[in-house]
């Protein structure tokens, strides 16, 4: 793990989260990160149309609608980095010739929105009881002007830095599973933010743990 | 056998978790190995020789003498076999009919599956009906199949029923409380009124 630079903050914003909240899908959640705020939908295991079946796995398949307008370009690229990074810790032969649909909607964006989609995710999967190997977290570092390395930046951080990346995290052993980036940036400041994010998720992590613990503190 | 999974007992954990075999440092000379057995249920995993994972997030629950399961808020149905479940039929073709149980493919129901069928008298069931079945064959990789008569022929209790009534769907964690042996919620309902009750444990009540 590389060394991080004193002049970086893994500061995050408050947290939120809330299960089952929508009646008729089999897993919902709400995420909220300082402002950004989404809900996520999961449907599934559920009938699969026999052009989209998978012989040994479930078929997942994410849709992402955005605040205003109609899903574009920038949301299907989105889309199959939440795809990639969920059929890379649920256990999708488990449920061979199924499908499983996630459905994330944007209320309100303020910053780190890739992340916050990738949090209301995990969650509404943990909420669905879908078997899933690990849990995973999106983390999102800004490099601004001054080199320096901003965790969860608000809207306006974004628009002001040079530089900008979302990890996803597992829960095991802490490894980048998924990378978006945007700007121009280091080998070395690569790898700063990724130790960055790696401490970040812990905190990510525990605020999951707190939040199923308090839902189920009713069956103790 | 397992570390921590008894002490685990009670609390929640979240998919990741995981629980590693403890080997014995030194084997004793004069008592016999005994093998410990651990039965696990939903929402555990075998991975690899040593490890178990926790698949689902939820309250770890243990039955004497070795069996540990999680116990989750689950709304869809996953069919598992010898589970009683109550089923629509779709489809009446041939041989066979075909139930929608709430999960992800619908299942099949031979017409010769009833009590007193034969080739010559087949049962009076038509599409729409509401039928109360066992699956004898669920697994992910196979259709899954339901009959309606138990292992001796018998239909005990199964079979085509609810000319009157009403279906209602209802959470996995309610029907599962109203099926337990003494279960809070059925006396309740008991002293309030009389009523004929049909419980499916892919989460519909009649």
């Amino acid at each position: 793990m590389m060394e991080v630079c004193g002049s970086t903050n893994v500061s995050l914003r408050e947290f939120g989260c809330e299960q089952t909240l929508l009646s008729r899908p089999d897993g919902s959640a709400s995420f909220v990160q300082g402002d950004t705020s989404v809900i996520a939908a999961v449907y599934g295991p559920a009938e699969v149309k026999v052009s989209k079946e998978i012989y040994d796995r479930a078929t997942l398949e994410v849709l992402i609608q955005p605040k205003v307008g109609l899903p574009s370009v920038r949301e299907r690229s989105q889309e199959q980095c939440v795809r990639e990074t969920c059929e890379a810790s649920l256990l999708l032969t488990l449920h061979p010739r199924s499908s499983l649909t996630l459905v994330l909607q944007l209320i309100h964006d303020d910053g780190s929105r890739l992340a916050c989609f990738l949090n209301a995710a995990c969650m509404a999967l943990m909420d669905a009881g879908l078997p899933m190997s690990c849990l995973f977290c999106g983390v999102t570092c800004a490099i601004n002007a001054d080199s320096e390395i901003i965790t969860d930046p608000t809207a306006a951080q974004e628009k002001e830095s040079r530089a900008l990346m979302t990890f996803a995290i597992d829960s095991k052993e802490q490894r980048v599973m998924m990378s978006y980036t945007k700007g121009s940036f280091s080998v070395h400041e690569l790898q700063q933010c990724i130790a960055v994010s790696q401490k970040a998720s812990e905190n990510v992590f525990q605020f999951y743990r707190d939040s199923v613990r308090r839902r189920y503190s009713k069956n103790l | 056998m397992f570390s921590g999974l008894r002490e685990k007992v009670g609390q929640v954990l979240v998919p990741g978790d995981e629980f590693s075999l403890e080997v014995q440092e030194t084997l004793s000379l004069t008592e016999p190995l005994k093998p410990e057995k651990v039965l696990l249920g939903p929402g555990l995993k075998r991975r690899g020789d040593r490890k178990l994972l926790v698949v689902k997030s939820g309250v770890l629950r243990h039955k004497q003498p070795h069996v540990f399961w999680v116990e989750n808020h689950q709304r869809r149905y996953v069919p598992a076999k010898g589970e009683t479940i109550i089923g629509i039929i779709t489809v009446k073709s041939g041989d066979v009919f075909k139930l929608d149980f709430g999960g992800s493919e619908q299942a099949s129901l031979s017409y010769l599956a009833f009590e007193g069928a034969t080739k010559r008298n087949r049962p009076n069931v038509q599409v729409g009906d509401l039928v109360f079945a066992q699956f004898i064959v669920a697994n992910q990789h196979m259709e899954p199949e339901l009959v309606c008569v138990d292992s001796a022929g018998r239909a005990n209790g199964l079979g085509v029923f609810g000319a009157g009534g009403l279906l209602f769907s209802v959470s996995l964690g309610l029907v599962r409380r109203l099926l337990r042996p003494r279960s809070d919620v059925l006396s309740d309902l008991q002293k309030l009124f009389p009523c004929e009750l049909v419980v499916g444990m892919n989460g519909r009540l009649w």
